[in-house]
């Protein structure tokens, strides 16, 4: 691409073609105001709070969606363009809920740091907020409508990211809104429950529905034993909310805060993980051997189950029929260990740190009981335990390294790799390849199955069979294998489906402002991890060994069906028309 | 003697609007065979020689556009005409539409031929759905005789018409809006780049052209360029169609030269002012154009002369308002009709007009609050600089030249007054 010269201010840029000025602004430190702006999603140019003004334009110019040209003289902080943009920001506040404190998002909220930027304490507009009855009927997510800027990121999320198509705008003018189609609340649509949209979200206009309080009350019930299990992704995201260095590790010290919280032991998901390539290697053998359907299809993502039982439901077969890690756990947590801990399955409570919103639905599921009493109990964000150190006034950074307790402290490095895209994938042919050829493996790594294109294909070969895999991440792409496999065009036979951009580390509720730069360091730590253990496959894990030997018995095996697999069903959603046009 | 014209409005009564046999029968659809025989940029010429600014409101030199949607590369292009006619006080595309529907499709099928497209879109005003069996004949028709379809008049050249409605919002009238609304999205406008001319409907590239434009297209194509110029003045020649309405004798769709005087307009053409009332103002160009006093009543009626008043034609919408409406009752009558119209996109449009609706209302009840014409003022400038699209830049014309011309009326000279004792 062309350099062309222009001028910023009074600096002179020389940038290439087809650069924004906002980018181009970037480029030299200058930060120009935005709100619907978000670099990962198309341009919106709805808010306008990025105007700026262009010498021989009459009027001001929205640096979001203006190309450069050559020549071109641009001034980002004149009079005018201060007026206009702290203008703007008056009217954004004059309809937004101003009760910043009481706010998940205080502290970490765009339109907050702008009114900071702008010094606004009080216009002369009229603040009376106009918004649509707050939605709060789900277990994952809470859309507060009197937020809403408009920006219109969730709906970018929504339709382009995921292709869910729950979240669009509706009406006009001062009647326009965000919302789901006929403003029915997101439980009663198609929403997966990804989070995506939170994830986004400038304001605190959508977020995860808080259990901080419910664990507490846990924690401090002296009737309850409080276990905590945490999800692979965790560790590598978690120290953004602490502003360290994205894609730093920090298990050791999350650990350590976990234990500071008072939970009475710390888990670690990567265990279910590895027991879930035990259940599903073993499945998907199984399909490939004694004939089954295939493609066979992972069911870690909740988001994706939510999906497919909802847009797809003819599918269903293709899912594979192990839980999530999560509830792997959960299950055992209630079975195995309480057994072994000599504790009432009802005095445990199992809490759960996720990257995912979606998570918080699964757990809800009526089918995911054992032993009469819900698998997991709670379920906490990335940014909800991360909310909890905050107000233990826990300095995270200081913390000294701490260690997973047993029996759920061992986790290998097939295990760790769940987190990102492709990880399944690769850990289950690690585990497979061995299982089926009674040989080990050459090399650890299938690399093609790694990084954040959208979907990723590998042929592997286990014993003289060709084995086509493919690896699909957020539902966009997920949509492209389905309609190959609605087409019997599928050539593959497993395929591993991540509802989130990026796997669980981009998850929705990961730490806010997870932009793709931010997803890269996340997946480089991912596999820092896994280089780094000793152990890499999970069928090597010896205390999944040791689990399967003492209480599950086999793979497949009774037990194990009983605890770690399950069924799903047609979210059979109908919009009932005559009642909506009543 | 009559101070109107009949250029564009030549065909108007001379024939039957239901019947192609009738429009044949006056030498209809001669301005197509001409056109099929001349060069691409041969029109072109004639059209620039024509100086025919956009007649939808923006006045866009239409040989210019001509020229650019030629050059742009492309198989398969479109020409839009734009029927929406959404600026309240502006009916004279409709006279045309209802009286002279094959003027139209001549323009479309010389537009199309000129430019290189293959297909045409009316995209009709919703609310003139009662002229729609009208059109859609004249398509119909149009296409059994052969100057629709394929292979034209045997010259190679083949172009459709299709006829769309939209769901009735006044944004569809932009080009872009228009566009979506024909794709089957909501109206609302799109970012720009890429421009319409090189990614318009179904990403192809599209020519938008106002009715009015196009039927004066097929007029000069008819009969030479020469006549029409010898009306109007050097810097605004030829004619226009206004639709004059609001407080005078005789309202209607007039065809008159460039260069009247809104007092000839509004008193020899439209008859005065009914019932011994005095002229207060008028706003030109519809609900998005600016207001003028009584005062500046013989302003020609021109491009050039108008801008220097801080007007515009527009449209072509001429309201006349005299001494009986309160002038803070008529900027809220324009405010009414934005918040209503707002696409509601983007901030400075939904966000401005929610507030400053607010203020017009209490300036309408007297109960306003010192700082409330300067709030008002202040975001009216917001949104006139900072909105996504013409709908926000214009829809505060109205309140802030009624401040300009009309301060007494928004209690601003009794305060002047009262800061001198």
């Amino acid at each position: 691409m062309k350099n062309i010269k222009i001028k910023i201010d009074t600096i002179d840029v020389i940038i290439p073609e087809g650069t924004t000025i906002l980018e181009a602004a970037k480029k030299v430190n200058i930060n120009i105001p935005h709100l619907c702006y978000h670099p990962d999603q198309a341009i919106k140019a709805n808010c306008r709070l990025c105007v700026v003004e262009v010498s021989g334009s009459r009027k001001l110019t929205a640096a979001c969606s203006s190309f450069v040209y050559e020549g071109m003289e641009v001034h980002t902080n004149s009079k005018k363009v201060r007026d206009m943009q702290k203008g703007i920001l008056e009217l954004i506040l004059a309809n937004h809920d101003q009760d910043c404190l009481k706010c998940l998002r205080n502290g970490n909220c765009e339109l907050q740091a702008l009114c900071q930027r702008f010094n606004i304490s009080k216009t002369n507009l009229e603040d009376t907020v106009d918004a649509l009855p707050l939605d709060d009927t789900n277990p994952s997510l809470i859309r507060d409508s009197a937020k809403c800027v408009k920006c219109n990121r969730c709906v970018d999320a929504c339709q382009k990211v995921q292709e869910v198509h729950v979240l669009t705008h509706s009406h006009r003018s001062v009647h326009y809104n965000i919302t789901p189609a006929y403003e029915m609340p997101l439980e009663q649509t198609f929403c997966v429950f990804c989070g995506q949209c939170a994830a986004v979200c400038p304001v605190g206009a959508i977020v995860e529905k808080d259990d901080t309080a419910k664990v507490w009350d846990a924690i401090y019930d002296p009737k309850k034993h409080v276990i905590v299990q945490v999800a692979p992704a965790v560790r590598v995201a978690l120290g953004d909310a602490f502003n360290l260095p994205k894609g730093t590790i920090v298990t050791g010290k999350m650990v350590a805060a976990l234990r500071r919280l008072g939970f009475d032991k710390i888990f670690d998901t990567n265990f279910t993980a590895d027991l879930t390539i035990m259940e599903e290697g073993n499945e998907l053998i199984q399909r490939l051997t004694k004939g089954g359907t295939l493609p066979m299809i992972t069911s870690c993502s909740p988001g994706w189950i939510n999906f497919i039982e909802g847009r797809y439901d003819h599918l269903l077969d293709h899912l594979s029929s192990c839980k999530s890690p999560q509830q792997m756990f959960g299950a055992l947590s209630k079975s195995y260990y309480s057994e072994m801990a000599g504790i009432d399955p009802k005095n445990v409570y199992t809490v759960s740190i996720m990257p995912c919103t979606a998570k918080k639905y699964e757990a809800q599921r009526p089918e995911m009981m054992t032993n009469g009493v819900p698998e997991v109990d709670a379920v906490l964000t990335t940014r909800e335990l991360a909310r909890m150190i905050q107000s233990a006034g826990i300095d995270f950074v200081g913390l000294e390294e701490d260690q997973f307790d047993n029996p759920f402290g061992i986790g290998t490095g097939a295990g760790a790799i769940f987190g990102a895209t492709g990880g399944v994938m690769e850990a289950a042919l690690r585990t497979a390849y061995e299982v089926i050829t009674g040989k080990g493996l050459p090399g650890l790594n299938f690399t093609e199955v790694r990084g954040l294109s959208g979907i990723k294909e590998s042929t592997v070969l286990i014993d003289g069979m060709e084995l086509k895999v493919a690896v699909a991440h957020s539902l966009g792409n997920a949509k492209i294998l389905l309609k190959q496999i609605e087409k019997g065009e599928s050539p593959y036979a497993f395929i591993e489906i991540m509802a989130c951009p990026g796997g669980c580390i981009g998850g929705g509720g990961q730490p806010i402002k997870s932009t793709r730069d931010v997803k890269e360091k996340r997946i480089e730590a991912i596999y820092k991890i896994d280089e780094d253990l000793p152990l890499r496959k999970s069928h090597k894990n010896p205390d999944v060994f040791k689990l399967y030997e003492n209480y599950l018995g086999e793979p497949l095996g009774h037990k194990s069906h009983q605890l770690l697999h399950t069924h799903y069903h047609s979210r059979g959603m109908k919009y009932n028309f005559s009642e909506l046009t009543k | 003697m009559s101070k109107t014209v009949n250029i564009i409005t030549e065909n108007f009564g001379q024939y039957d609007p239901g019947s192609i046999d009738s429009y044949l029968s006056i030498d209809g659809f001669s301005a197509v065979k001409k056109a099929l025989t001349m060069s691409s940029s041969e029109i072109i010429e004639m059209t620039k020689k024509a100086a025919v600014k956009g007649r939808g409101g923006a006045a866009y030199d239409t040989g210019r556009k001509w020229a650019q949607a030629a050059s742009v590369p492309g198989e398969d292009k479109v020409v839009i005409c734009n029927a929406d006619e959404g600026e309240p006080c502006t009916f004279k595309d409709r006279s045309i539409l209802s009286k002279d529907p094959f003027r139209l499709i001549e323009g479309m099928i010389i537009a199309g031929y000129t430019v290189g497209a293959k297909n045409g879109y009316i995209y009709l005003r919703e609310e003139y759905r009662h002229l729609r069996p009208l059109i859609r004949n004249a398509i119909d028709e149009s296409w059994e005789k052969g100057f629709l379809g394929d292979n034209i008049l045997n010259t190679g050249f083949s172009f459709q018409i299709h006829l769309y409605s939209g769901a009735g919002a006044y944004v569809c009238g932009e080009g872009s809006t228009l566009i979506e609304s024909i794709e089957g999205k909501s109206g609302r406008p799109r970012i720009k780049p890429p421009f319409i001319k090189e990614c318009g409907l179904f990403q192809l590239p599209t020519l938008v052209n106002n009715v009015e434009t196009l039927a004066i297209a097929a007029a000069f194509i008819q009969h030479g360029v020469e006549e029409y110029l010898s009306h109007g003045t050097a810097g605004s020649p030829g004619t226009k169609i206004i639709s004059l309405a609001g407080n005078v004798k005789n309202p209607g769709a007039y065809e008159i030269p460039f260069g009247l005087t809104l007092r000839e307009i509004i008193y020899d053409i439209g008859g005065g002012i009914p019932d011994g009332h005095e002229l207060k103002l008028f706003q030109l160009g519809g609900a998005s154009g600016k207001i003028g006093p009584a005062s500046i009543i013989d302003t020609p009626y021109t491009y050039e002369d108008l801008s220097k008043e801080g007007l515009v034609v527009g449209s072509g919408g001429i309201l006349v308002v005299d001494d009986r409406t309160r002038v803070i009752d008529f900027v809220k009558s324009i405010q009414d009709f934005f918040i209503h119209e707002s696409c509601g996109k983007c901030t400075p449009c939904r966000e401005g007009n929610r507030q400053i609706a607010k203020i017009i209302d209490r300036f309408v009840d007297g109960s306003q609050r010192p700082d409330d014409l300067q709030t008002a003022e202040r975001f009216a400038n917001i949104m006139s600089n900072c909105a996504f699209c013409g709908l926000g830049e214009t829809a505060q014309s109205a309140l802030l030249s009624a401040i300009k011309h009309f301060p007494q009326e928004f209690g601003l000279t009794e305060v002047a007054e009262n800061e001198k004792h």
